[in-house]
């Protein structure tokens, strides 16, 4: 479904195969586990079997004794940071707070959290030697939810902390909320004396994991010269390249970030966990070193994404949302940095809110420190937003979808924020999903319910550079900076192809190191296919300019009457002369010297995205489970570049949010160990789980972006959970507050209310 | 160092002998000791599938079978799915209907697709499903994977 006439695309909508595809599905491809130095070592990393303890002493001298090893390091082997914030891309954190992460300094916060490492010959060598590290500890009562970290009497994780209030003071006391943030606009009190309906209720979600199949890695060589090479699995290999300028305090030149093929990141992938370990390590025994996780170790020691504690109230006059008033509440993990505040400010973005009081509480509790997780804090707030909208729908007699096309925010709302709308295709997707296939079926049968919600992300811009090299037989190389998670290099091959006016097989795309090629910020925020995307688009106008000026010196004329179209030159007033992209490709030697374009921008224009879902489910009443019979997703994407990894983006996120809806959780013990540390009792979804994905494709073009690009990757994971939530009251009569609506908790329930 | 065993073993159609410790896993010597990463590790306690292999034409999670365990075995792994530089249909459906985003989990999922197209070339969607439940895929929710696998089912060069 396009909402406007699209330009006459010829690679654009096309589905070609990837430029790393065979390499993937033959297995050469080098993800960061895979590589292999010469005199490469191997290590291993204690961690702490303890949520909250003091660490009163460590003894690394019988492990450093022990045959193969080679070196050990704890956290007075890294130097002393500043307080300094490092904005990593999707999530920022204090120097100081990523060095004691890394490895554990006073204190241990978490279970699985860093205390020492080791490198020995072989990987079983310092497993075994890890374990002779004598480490003494102070256990101290561990604080694992929001509620409880907020009570006044609650154990501190860091005493010296106090609250940043709205007003941008500390608090007097100490405490675990590191922030608490406000919203406030119109008049809420009188808005919910007015009206005609109110609805108010209490949520909660559990921290979950982003799950990527890849344990994290990381591969270090400290050469004497202070130079510092690191291989990863990184969403972003200059954030890893600075963040570890700031932990081993190195200047950014030192430093060369390979990044390897990434086995999924959804956000989780773009801190620093073992790079900078590896790196002391190396410098240590002075030979190259690699770490890699385990899957307990990933579970326990990477970021998830917060849980939390919400509470919502909506009021509703004449069909129309008049107030909400909100308060968020999430768990940042071990150090302050919740995605709490984008959860506060994407939940309501869908509709015109007048009036409203939006309070966002960033906690720290004894958890792994959060990471990004597609989307970050929106899916957990939309769990709220979206089944009190439902819940209001239904008190209203009105169809849900209805009720918020009627509610549908459009060009020039205000969001939360203050910031206006460009135009958006909120209210193109709303009537996507109202005619589609599966919305127009009935839903039948006992037991059975239909769910829809609906779902916004901002998407990010932030900086990429490309530099595309004109080879004299007239193909393209096209190197670029953006990690591959998912097909960005074929969306940005084709861009660049497009561009030109050329075969996508012509363009190759290499994702290069941090010596290789100009600054770009990490793949996420659904950031790559449209910012970097747009510098494609510039070095391919690069190109261009260079050639019509070229083509001019050739034909000793004017560059005014050149023009570059249809992929080749032609003089404007000469219907003789022309040449192809290739012909002028081959003459570089007598035009000026080898050609490259360049490409770099602030892309600072994200067009937002919007999704609706709509998902029939039946629940079994004896079991409690909940089968997704059927689900569809429509989502304005701008413009689809590749429509198949478009496809892909939409399905895989909504089985993400589907595993988060139903199943996935961190199942906590009281002493603060988490009990389902593994794929087996950590459910995700598997292909026997699932229906097929329906998808609809949106596309209202975003006006910031040469192409009408908007980002992809994000938000279907919003509406799931709240999609699912109201397909099962709607199944059951029964509303579901908190996540997951696991079997157990359908049984405990439903059984409650008999 | 513990003693090392020397083990016997077909790679991939090519017989080849190898040294390893009782405590290696298959995983482990393919990966370490014969270079072969294709194969993946995922969780290293059989959850997730990345580390699929054929083993006599069984799949096995590799990270649970012992290397010692492969004497007289025959073991096929991504590597030699392809038949020189003739992709394996199934290895050209994952690319045409774009079955992988990351492509971690790829490798095991073509290797247990095979195992399941080799022996009942007919499988229908709800037996693929059933069938790659032991494989775990984060990025694509499935779908792409279940289309590629039946449309590989469908290509000549299966059925015959």
């Amino acid at each position: 479904m396009t909402t406007t006439e699209k330009p006459d695309y010829k690679v654009i909508g096309t589905r070609p195969i990837r430029p790393d595809g065979v390499e993937k599905v033959t297995g050469k491809a080098l993800y960061g586990a895979d590589i292999h130095l010469p005199d490469l070592v191997q290590g291993a990393v204690l961690r702490s079997p303890h949520a909250h303890a003091r660490i009163l002493s460590i003894d690394t001298s019988a492990a450093e004794a022990m045959p193969g090893v080679l070196a050990v390091v704890t956290h007075s082997d890294l130097p002393v940071v500043a307080d300094k914030v490092l904005d990593m891309g999707e999530g920022a954190s204090t120097a100081s707070d990523m060095s004691k992460n890394v490895l554990a300094a006073d204190k241990a916060l978490y279970r699985g959290h860093a205390v020492a490492g080791v490198a020995a010959t072989n990987v079983h060598d310092a497993l075994t030697a890890i374990e002779a590290i004598k480490v003494e500890y102070e256990v101290l009562p561990p604080v694992l939810n929001v509620q409880d970290a907020m009570r006044d009497d609650a154990p501190l994780l860091d005493a010296s902390r106090h609250t940043r209030t709205p007003t941008g003071e500390e608090s007097e006391n100490a405490s675990n909320v590191a922030a608490h943030n406000r919203f406030e606009g119109g008049d809420v009190e009188a808005a919910f004396a007015d009206a005609d309906i109110v609805v108010e209720r209490e949520f909660d979600t559990k921290m979950v994991h982003q799950g990527y199949i890849e344990p994290h890695n990381g591969t270090a060589n400290w050469n004497s010269d202070g130079t510092l090479t690191v291989w990863t699995s990184t969403q972003g290999a200059f954030a890893v390249r600075g963040a570890l300028a700031e932990l081993l305090q190195l200047p950014v030149s030192r430093i060369r970030v390979i990044p390897m093929e990434i086995g999924g990141g959804f956000g989780g992938k773009i801190g620093v966990y073992l790079e900078p370990v590896a790196a002391l390590l190396s410098r240590k025994c002075g030979r190259p070193v690699q770490l890699t996780m385990d899957r307990t170790d990933v579970f326990q020691a990477t970021g998830p994404t917060s849980g939390g504690h919400m509470r919502g109230k909506i009021a509703v006059k004449d069909g129309k949302i008049t107030a909400a008033e909100v308060s968020l509440a999430f768990e940042a993990g071990a150090f302050p940095g919740s995605p709490v505040m984008a959860g506060a400010m994407c939940m309501l973005s869908p509709y015109e809110v007048e009036n409203f009081k939006v309070d966002a509480y960033d906690v720290v509790v004894n958890k792994p420190k959060v990471a990004a997780y597609r989307a970050p804090g929106a899916p957990n707030a939309s769990f709220c937003v979206e089944q009190l909208i439902d819940e209001l729908a239904r008190e209203t007699g009105a169809d849900p979808l209805q009720f918020r096309l009627s509610n549908s925010a459009r060009e020039g709302t205000r969001m939360i924020t203050g910031v206006a709308h460009p135009r958006i295709g909120q209210e193109e997707t709303v009537q996507a999903a109202q005619a589609s296939d599966h919305y127009q079926s009935p839903i039948e049968g006992p037991n059975r319910g239909r769910g829809v919600a609906g779902g916004f992300w901002f998407n990010a811009g932030m900086q990429s550079s490309v530099v595309a090299s004109v080879n004299p037989d007239g193909t393209v190389n096209l190197i670029e900076g953006s990690t591959d998670i998912g097909g960005t290099r074929a969306a940005l091959a084709m861009q660049l192809a497009e561009t030109l006016g050329i075969e996508y097989d012509s363009v190759r795309p290499t994702v290069v190191d941090t010596d290789s090629v100009g600054h770009n910020d990490v793949t996420g925020g659904s950031r790559t296919a449209y910012a970097s995307g747009q510098a494609v688009y510039e070095a391919g106008l690069d190109i261009q300019q260079q050639m019509v000026a070229r083509a001019a010196q050739l034909w000793e004329c004017e560059a005014e009457d050149v023009e570059y179209a249809d992929g080749g030159l032609r003089h404007t007033s000469d219907s003789e002369k022309t040449m192809t992209f290739a012909e002028l490709a081959g003459k570089q030697m007598e035009t000026g010297g080898p050609l490259q374009g360049r490409g770099s921008v602030v892309a600072r224009s994200p067009g937002a995205a919007f999704g609706v879902h709509v998902v029939d489910v039946e629940v079994d009443p004896d079991t409690g489970k909940v089968d997704i019979l059927r689900y569809t997703i429509a989502q304005d994407v701008g413009t689809a570049v590749h429509p198949a990894y478009v496809e892909g983006q939409m399905q895989g996120g909504v089985v993400q949010g589907i595993g988060w809806a139903l199943n996935e959780e961190y199942y906590y013990g009281e002493d603060g160990r988490m009990e389902n540390a593994s794929f087996l009792d950590y459910r995700m979804p598997t292909s026997l789980d699932l229906p097929m994905i329906d998808t609809i494709i949106v596309e209202v073009p975003n006006p910031g972006h040469p192409f009408g690009v908007r980002g992809v990757g994000e938000v279907p994971i919003v509406p799931p959970l709240a999609a699912i939530a109201n397909a099962v009251h709607d199944a059951t009569g029964h509303r579901f507050t908190e996540l997951p609506i696991s079997p157990r908790r359908v049984v405990e329930e439903l059984h409650n209310l008999q | 160092m513990p003693r090392r065993t020397h083990i016997q073993t077909t790679l991939n159609g090519e017989e080849i002998d190898f040294l390893c410790e009782p405590r290696q896993s298959l995983l482990e010597v393919l990966r370490d000791e014969l270079g072969l990463t294709g194969t993946k590790e995922g969780c290293n306690n059989g959850n997730c599938g990345a580390c699929s292999v054929l083993m006599d034409g069984r799949v096995v999670n590799s990270c649970c079978v012992l290397g010692v365990e492969a004497e007289g075995a025959e073991v096929v792994t991504i590597e030699g799915v392809a038949d020189g530089d003739t992709l394996h249909p199934l290895q050209q459906c994952f690319l045409e209907e774009a079955a992988l985003q990351c492509g971690v989990c790829t490798p095991g999922f073509i290797v247990a697709a095979k195992a399941l197209l080799d022996s009942e070339p007919d499988a229908d969607e709800g037996r693929v499903r059933h069938w790659l439940a032991g494989n775990l895929c984060r990025c694509t929710g499935y779908d792409k994977i279940v289309r590629a696998v039946l449309k590989a089912s469908e290509m000549e060069e299966v059925s015959a």
